[in-house]
């Protein structure tokens, strides 16, 4: 009976799914990063959020940054979808206008946790950003878990799936990117595991020594860790190979492409080769978006109408 | 305007953030103004942020039967590099020390020969276990890790209280209580330059990688605990957790021809190494007490066939026992040839012709302790028991002189601590933990401070109702290694954000449809 979805439905769920991973992405990020700024007695408060703004892809500016600024816009920002309340907000707003394909359980967490931001957020100027972190990492958790418990295994599912893929993909390759593109500016080894959530999975891999160039291995090439590189190309490859046509499909390609390169990959060849590799896949991440872009959504602007001789 | 501080009153004894009434130590200046302006409803409200997270997280105890939140104070601890150095050189001097007295217990007994310590102390000890005698530890290590407890007296001078060295715990409340300051209290660390605390695991995994027996090249480390009900398993799951080993408990392990394996879905592993965060008489019922259920039958066996390295060392407690500890400055003078960094608290061996009736003398002025006692069991302080305890512990030691030490109490330095709307002095101690890894002795900085946090009392265990402060190490800033030399450019550029939409109707559209 339902087996379609509408091409505006299919855009929203995406977009769901990518800006509550976002969120959930840039909370773990700034927590691990404001949790080693404290532990770290050689920081430099400049350095440490110039690399945050590098890797969330904004402009620092020339002024000094310090961590009230980094919070105010990648955090309480609800204009910029860069920033996490603004990320909650375009997903919550997606969600309602796809109202009746995600479930209400997804909806209300949507909403409640917009709700419960500004409390938060008030409570995070008092006393530090912790509880509010905690709440944007744990309210995503809610969601995803809510889609995967609530909603049929069908084509709104995937294209929710598959904005949180890609958006996973692109977050990882930015995290690696700044560390090895400046080590200078970056976080240290430590602190990209955390800012992962990754820190317990490679310990149990790699025995607990998080200081070493095989985080990147881990995080690129891990096929068991959800948020590697590697597991979630899989997973968005998946779907596209169940939303789209079996051949020649312009959205699967750059993904699939990436995702054989790195199935074969050995370490060496990985440590060379990584500015190369972070770039490419950053390139196919958003060659993938919008393909799928063109293909599942064309967009039409409103057209205007005027009436003749008036 | 009234503050926070305004009754606070010294007491008699080294405060660790007045020299004098309203004159702070320098140390403690950024925290003092960071905290001064704070009303106690304030910290009220982050003292229950705190209780919360750790009950969420887990981090209790059990306390008259029930489970509370780890009490940590929201005041941390400072010691400043100075401080530090004394201190970490001190207590590795002391595990050095120990360690050489162990191997020697457990091998030629020179320092026994050399009267440097009477035989009685060694063959009366509970903790003396001739099955350790076989075992040859890998690179001479049996003091995997030590808890060393200082207190700072009068004179604000540290001073060793007592020695751990089988399984000394409470590290996790380290790395949790840290963990807990910065999220609920980042405004503190704002000034000034901490040491960090997670290096923990990472140090402890090459300490145990590299106690494997010999010929192991990746040798397999388990945690061994005695299971959920035990008062640290928190500890021990963290440990595992952090260094990303498995926690077992002894009916997951299986010993075979002299080795140690663990069962698992994949058929059974050889493991190499064990921390074992059980006693000596639980380890093995097979040659300690046959009524262990939590042991693992034959490990000792593995052990002294040197396919399984067990750490701590078992015997250890031959070199914690509080009588032992009145020999330690001997024992560095005899085997490092060197003069002890920390000293004693002054002791009497009542054990010892004429201490027994110098100790009964006074006994009302001493602190008595059972040699073997754990947690702050069974000691009396002198000055504050009453006769009729004074009477009984009399009795008791004139009945066991070898089962009791009796030292000067020494009043403890005091910290400032939220007490009802106010900081009251309270007394803290301090227990760094090291790591010994064959070449070297590395002291995690910091370690547990532990405060009475009723007035006036001394005894600090948590077991007692103490609570913690998070302990910091100052550096004086300036990168210990250099790890960027060239100077900090512009960040590269990173691709900007995809965006999409953003749920916002586009500009030009009405909404057309009217509510009715």
């Amino acid at each position: 009976m339902n087996d379609v979805i509408l091409s505006r439905i299919a855009e929203a769920l995406t977009w769901t799914g990518r800006y509550v991973e976002r969120a959930d992405a840039t909370a773990r990020i700034l927590d691990a990063y404001l949790h080693r700024l404290l532990e770290d007695p050689w920081r430099d408060e400049d350095t440490a959020c110039r690399s945050l703004y590098a890797i969330l892809g904004l402009d620092a500016g020339g002024e000094p940054v310090d961590m009230q600024q980094v919070l105010d816009q990648l955090a309480f920002d609800a204009r910029s979808t860069g920033s996490i309340e603004g990320a909650l907000g375009a997903a919550r707003l997606n969600a309602r206008s796809a109202r009746e394909a995600v479930s209400s359980e997804m909806w209300e967490c949507l909403n409640s946790t917009w709700h419960a931001l500004a409390d938060q957020r008030t409570a995070a100027r008092r006393t530090g950003p912790y509880a509010y972190l905690e709440l944007v990492r744990r309210r995503a958790a809610l969601f995803f878990g809510l889609a995967d418990s609530t909603m049929s295994r069908d084509d709104s599912w995937r294209f929710v799936v598959l904005g949180r893929s890609l958006e996973r993909v692109d977050m990882t390759v930015r995290l690696l990117s700044v560390r090895v593109l400046d080590a200078a500016h970056a976080p240290d080894w430590p602190t990209l595991l955390s800012a992962s959530g990754a820190d317990e999975a490679y310990a149990r891999v790699y025995g607990g020594f998080g200081d070493t160039p095989r985080v990147a291995e881990f995080l690129i090439l891990d096929r068991d860790f959800p948020r590697s590189v590697l597991h979630a190309l899989t997973t968005a490859e998946e779907c596209l190979t169940a939303l789209g046509r079996p051949r020649q499909d312009p959205a699967r390609r750059p993904i699939g492409r990436m995702r054989t390169r790195l199935e074969y990959l050995d370490s060496a060849a990985l440590e060379d080769g990584l500015p190369h590799l972070l770039r490419d896949l950053q390139q196919a991440c958003m060659a993938s978006a919008e393909a799928v872009a063109e293909r599942f959504f064309p967009y039409q602007g409103p057209v205007e109408w005027a009436r003749e001789g008036a | 305007m009234a503050d926070i501080f305004d009754a606070y009153a010294l007491a008699d004894a080294w405060d660790e953030m007045f020299e004098r009434p309203g004159e702070v130590r320098t140390a403690y200046e950024p925290v003092l103004a960071a905290l001064q302006p704070m009303d106690p409803a304030e910290l009220r409200f982050r003292a229950d942020q705190m209780a919360r997270s750790f009950t969420d997280r887990g981090v209790t105890y059990a306390f008259a039967g029930e489970e509370r939140p780890w009490p940590l104070d929201l005041v941390p601890r400072i010691l400043d590099a100075l401080e530090w150095d004394l201190i970490s050189r001190g207590v590795a001097q002391r595990v050095k020390a120990l360690e050489a007295y162990l191997a020697d217990a457990y091998g030629p007994c020179r320092a026994f020969e050399d009267g440097v310590v009477p035989w009685r102390l060694l063959l009366n000890s509970p903790h003396f276990h001739r099955a350790a005698g076989p075992v040859e530890p890998p690179g001479g290590v049996r003091i995997h890790v030590a808890g060393i407890d200082l207190v700072r007296d009068e004179q604000g001078d540290f001073r060793v209280l007592e020695d751990n060295v089988r399984v000394p715990s409470g590290v996790s409340y380290v790395i949790e209580n840290r963990r807990a300051m910065t999220r609920i209290f980042p405004s503190l660390f704002a000034e000034q330059h901490v040491l960090p605390v997670d290096g923990y695991g990472q140090r402890l995994l090459a300490a145990l990688r590299a106690a494997a027996p010999d010929g192991v090249t990746d040798p397999r480390v388990v945690v061994l605990t005695p299971g959920p009900n035990n008062a640290a398993y928190f500890e021990h799951a963290l440990l595992a957790r952090l260094m990303g080993v498995q926690l077992v408990e002894g009916h997951d392990l299986v010993c075979r021809n002299n080795r140690v394996w663990m069962r698992t879905t994949r058929g059974e592993m050889p493991v190499h190494v064990v921390y074992r965060r059980l006693d000596d008489d639980f380890l093995d019922p097979l040659h300690f007490r046959p009524d262990s259920v939590i042991g693992c039958p034959g490990i000792m066996s593995a052990a002294q066939a040197g396919t399984v390295t067990l750490a701590n060392a078992v015997g250890n407690g031959v070199a914690d026992d509080k009588l032992l500890y009145t020999y330690v400055p001997d024992l560095i003078r005899y085997y490092l040839s060197e003069e002890p960094i920390l000293p004693n608290v002054e002791s009497y061996r009542p054990d010892e012709p004429g201490q027994l009736e110098a100790v009964l003398d006074q006994l009302d002025q001493l602190v008595i302790k059972p040699v073997d006692g754990a947690g702050g069991q069974g000691i009396v302080i002198g000055p504050q028991a009453d006769k009729a305890t004074l009477d009984r512990v009399r009795k008791e030691v004139v009945a066991d002189p070898r089962g009791w030490i009796a030292q000067r109490p020494v009043a403890l330095s005091t910290s400032p601590t939220l007490a009802g709307d106010g900081m009251a002095p309270r007394h803290i101690d301090l227990r760094p933990f090291a790591v010994n890894d064959g070449r070297d002795v590395w002291v995690l900085p910091g370690g547990l401070t532990r405060v009475a946090l009723q007035e006036g009392n001394l005894i600090v265990n948590s077991s007692q109702g103490g609570g913690s402060k998070d302990t910091w190490v100052l550096t004086d800033g300036g990168p210990a290694s250099a790890a960027d030399p060239e100077p900090a450019g512009t960040p590269p550029p990173v691709a900007p954000r995809q965006l999409g939409p953003d749920g916002t109707t586009p500009k030009g559209v009405q909404e057309g449809a009217q509510q009715q």
